[in-house]
């Protein structure tokens, strides 16, 4: 295995004056797909926050692809090549499919140093998203919508896709979707920071686990462990 | 009234002077509709933008005529003006705005609102009291014939350039990078920054834009009114009232409702006196009025304005308020003791013979900033209008006091009962707004009160408003008056505190900090704030009674916007999370008004840098300052 490409040590994050993170310490390799395990309000949204510079934060060390990103700005963390799916989404919702795509298409030298996606790429993975392009964002299904926030991400052209909870609020059939789009994502070397509630689907996607609950890191280890843990130990991590 | 030819003719000549006045309007409202889009900043010193510009050009044709030749100088000046304000809009935005993007609505307005005094005098100082003439624009000085009429071309020429920059402007977001980054920061601007943008380039980018756009507006009028210093309150008022009306965010909206706002008040100057019955109204008196009820009472039905939708929340940044604490007994003792201390004030008049009457003017202060925060702090509520019901409370004892000859403790009540029964009827639409539609209703019904005080001459003495308010035994000495005033505050201060901690109080507090939890525990949301908004100009009142009797008279300068300001100014610089910081507030203005402010012709920029120096130092006021002290001393070993 490579060097570490998101090292997170010592995190703590507060929204307004309640602390919700506490000395928190994951990272994600090259290639990788990690999940980050754990129940409602367990703090798995606001450490991806935290890593996008989106909530107040203070770390040990945060670094990602070798530059310190804890006094970065937010936009200056994304632009290192960090994709960010946020949670329910945060489509542009007065503005068409093409427009939320151009968006995050920044001009000039400004990619994530990560592959690039031409639209036939991008509209090969999502079919859907290409028949609708004019439609406005305000008026797609939220599975759509879903896909759209994946495909902003990506056409940013990150190294590494943060996705908050992907199968919140989704129907089952477009989970599966998800999974096998997000698995072909990770196939071409995509690395991956997920955050779940679903146990399936972090066990189809992810290499490791991270379990966290009440804002402190419960375990940590290989995804097959922990499906071991949760099958064979009494005092499970996901209880 | 007859319908004849000449009516029609003068309808349609106001009809076109409508629309260039609109373009006017639009050109400064568009850019403070796009600032606070993407901002969520009300931006008050977006007037001193157009009134910049407008200097700016006035100062420029000339001199660029002089190189370029008139024509070209004129609209040379015209375009160096409006790029000009836009260079200092972005200036404004990366020395000011950065810092408040995070603090609560109240102190963005107010720290807009200082920018607004500082310029003010900055332009006093630079281009001094005097108004200043602009050139004529070359090629469009003469006039059309319509009708028989004789339009001005320029003002034609105004009428169709509002909608070319709103058609500019539709294209810029439509189809340009730059205008999909506004639209997608206006919904989230979070998101924007989370896919790399630069968020703190595009909001100078947005900033300039906008200051850009009204400093065009003003640059455009050189031809029309002369550059003067009343011009950057008086566009101010009416560029919010077209927002407003018009949706906050939304160009088209501004565009329509700077046509409606222009087309009724030319409206009201064609039709002129109109007679139904025996009863003559003069229409051309009421434009003042005319566009704050336009306002109000779009509103009322669409509370978003005509084409605005309800904003999206923004994430809340800062921290909570502090729940209140009751006093311990050392504190009240301590207050029954000052108490003591004031009521003996008045034997010192031998050796300070202005002590009383400071003091009266403190204690006005401080009924007036209390009952604003407690519909402020408490209520969470924040008006923009306070001086309505000071200007009630004011004018009503008043004319009880001249006109019936009442005696002064009656005329005192009536000047509260009017105040009460101003703030029933005005808070009953105000309360069922949030945030900047309240304060900017609010805003909308003070400047109502004021214009009728200043139009209304029969009544209410116009400009030089009421004279001769003197109070009758006891009270017609300062003393007499002073500890009248000092029993008043003080029961009024104490009704404030009990009804904070009384359950009609904690209803209060409870509507404040979530008006959907607080309607799903059964508490009437909107009749709580109503009594709250009632009780609070009902006090108000009181204190305007108070000063029409401690002045001798009352005029409508003394209940102007400036007025509402300094209500403001005192609740903050004492601190919005205490119950004493309107008090410590309030005598530390009207100290500071009284000694430092009126020895200078710059009180304005001093005001200013004031409300600067508490929005960006001390945030928590006075009180929270000694809190913070008390709080260290408390924890030092």
């Amino acid at each position: 295995m490579s060097a570490p490409m998101l090292e997170v040590e010592g995190l703590d994050a507060w929204y307004g004056a309640a602390r919700i993170l506490f000395d928190l310490s994951f990272e994600v390799r090259r290639g990788e797909a990690v999940a980050l395990i754990g129940p409602n309000g367990a703090g798995k949204s606001t450490t991806l926050k935290a890593l996008m510079g989106l909530v107040r934060r203070r770390a040990r060390r945060l670094v990602f692809d070798g530059v310190d990103i804890a006094d970065l700005p937010t936009y200056r963390i994304a632009r290192l090549g960090i994709g960010y799916v946020p949670e329910d989404r945060r489509i542009f919702t007065d503005l068409t499919v093409a427009e939320n795509l151009d968006i995050a298409a920044r001009p000039g030298a400004a990619g994530g140093h990560g592959p690039a996606w031409s639209r036939e790429a991008l509209f090969d993975l999502f079919p859907n998203l290409a028949r609708m392009q004019d439609r406005r964002g305000g008026a797609m299904s939220g599975g759509e919508q879903q896909m759209l926030s994946l495909a902003r991400a990506l056409v940013s052209a990150p190294q590494l896709l943060v996705l908050d909870e992907p199968s919140e609020g989704v129907a089952p059939i477009i989970v599966e979707q998800m999974i096998d789009t997000i698995g072909a994502l990770k196939a071409s070397g995509l690395s991956i920071l997920l955050s779940e509630q679903n146990y399936a689907v972090c066990n189809s996607i992810c290499d490791r686990a991270y379990v966290i609950g009440q804002g402190e890191l419960r375990w940590s280890g290989p995804m097959a462990s922990l499906d071991e843990a949760r099958n064979h130990d009494s005092a499970s991590p996901l209880d | 009234m007859t319908f004849d030819s000449s009516l029609l003719q003068s309808l349609l000549f106001q009809s076109v002077n409508g629309f260039a006045s609109a373009s006017g309007l639009f050109l400064v409202a568009a850019g403070l509709s796009i600032i606070f889009g993407v901002t969520r900043i009300v931006n008050m010193a977006h007037g001193s933008f157009y009134m910049l510009g407008l200097y700016g050009a006035v100062t420029l044709a000339p001199r660029l005529g002089a190189v370029l030749g008139p024509d070209l100088g004129y609209w040379a000046a015209v375009a160096c003006a409006a790029l000009g304000v836009a260079v200092l809009g972005a200036l404004v935005e990366v020395v000011l705005l950065r810092r408040i993007y995070g603090a609560p609505e109240l102190y963005q307005l107010l720290a807009t609102f200082a920018l607004l005094l500082v310029i003010s005098d900055a332009v006093l100082w630079l281009w001094g009291p005097e108004d200043i003439l602009g050139p004529r624009a070359p090629g469009l000085s003469g006039a059309v014939e319509l009708l028989g009429r004789n339009l001005p071309r320029y003002d034609v020429f105004l009428a169709l350039a509002g909608p070319a920059v709103l058609a500019g402007l539709h294209l810029l977001l439509a189809r340009s990078r730059f205008g999909r980054l506004i639209r997608a920061a206006t919904q989230d601007r979070e998101m924007v920054a989370a896919l790399g943008i630069n968020e703190a380039l595009l909001f100078t980018a947005v900033f300039a834009l906008g200051a850009g756009i009204a400093g065009l507006g003003g640059a455009l009028q050189m031809a029309r009114e002369p550059a003067n210093l009343a011009i950057d309150l008086s566009v101010l008022g009416d560029a919010f009232v077209v927002v407003v009306v018009g949706g906050m965010g939304s160009i088209r909206g501004a565009y329509v409702a700077a046509v409606l706002v222009a087309q009724v008040k030319a409206l009201c100057i064609a039709l002129g006196t109109v007679e139904i019955g025996a009863l003559a109204f003069n229409l051309s008196r009421l434009t003042l009025v005319a566009e704050f009820l336009i306002m109000a009472l779009v509103l009322v039905v669409r509370p978003h304005g005509l084409f605005g939708r309800p904003q999206a929340a923004i994430p809340h940044r800062g921290t909570s308020e502090a729940p209140l604490r009751p006093l311990g007994r050392p504190a009240r003792l301590a207050l029954l003791a000052g108490l003591a201390l004031l009521a003996l004030l008045p034997l010192a008049e031998g050796t300070f013979p202005y002590a009383p009457v400071l003091a009266l003017d403190m204690l006005i202060a401080v009924l007036f900033a209390a009952s604003l925060h407690f519909i402020m702090g408490p209520g969470g509520m924040d008006s923009f209008g306070h001086a309505a019901y000071f200007g009630l409370g004011a004018y009503g004892a008043a004319l009880a006091a001249t006109a019936l000859g009442a005696p002064t403790p009656v005329a005192l009540l009536a000047g509260i009962g009017v105040a009460a029964a101003g703030a029933v009827l005005f808070g009953w639409f105000c309360v069922r707004l949030e945030g900047v539609y309240l304060a900017m209703l609010t805003l909308a019904f003070a400047q109502i009160v004021w214009s009728v005080a200043f139009q209304w001459e029969e009544v209410t003495g116009g400009s030089n408003g009421l004279f001769g308010v003197w109070p009758d035994w006891p009270f017609d000495s300062r003393a007499g008056l002073y500890l009248a005033a000092l029993v008043l505050v003080a029961l009024a201060l104490l009704a404030i505190r009990r009804m904070v901690f009384a359950p009609f109080g904690l209803a209060l507090r409870a509507c404040r900090d979530s008006s959907l939890r607080a309607e799903a525990l059964g508490i009437p949301v909107a009749r709580v704030r109503w009594l709250a908004f009632a009780l609070a100009g009902t006090m108000c009142g009181a204190a305007g009674g108070l000063y029409a009797f401690a002045k001798g008279s009352i005029s409508p300068e003394a209940i102007s916007v400036s007025r509402s300001i300094d209500g403001l100014v005192m609740v903050l610089l004492g601190g919005v999370e205490s119950l004493a910081g309107p008090v410590l507030g309030a005598t530390t203005l009207t100290f500071l008004k009284d000694n430092v402010m009126r020895e200078t012709d710059y009180w304005r920029a001093l005001l200013g840098a004031l409300i600067l120096a508490v929005v960006l130092v001390a945030p928590g006021g006075i009180a929270g300052a000694l809190r913070r002290l008390r709080f260290r001393a408390g924890r030092a070993p």
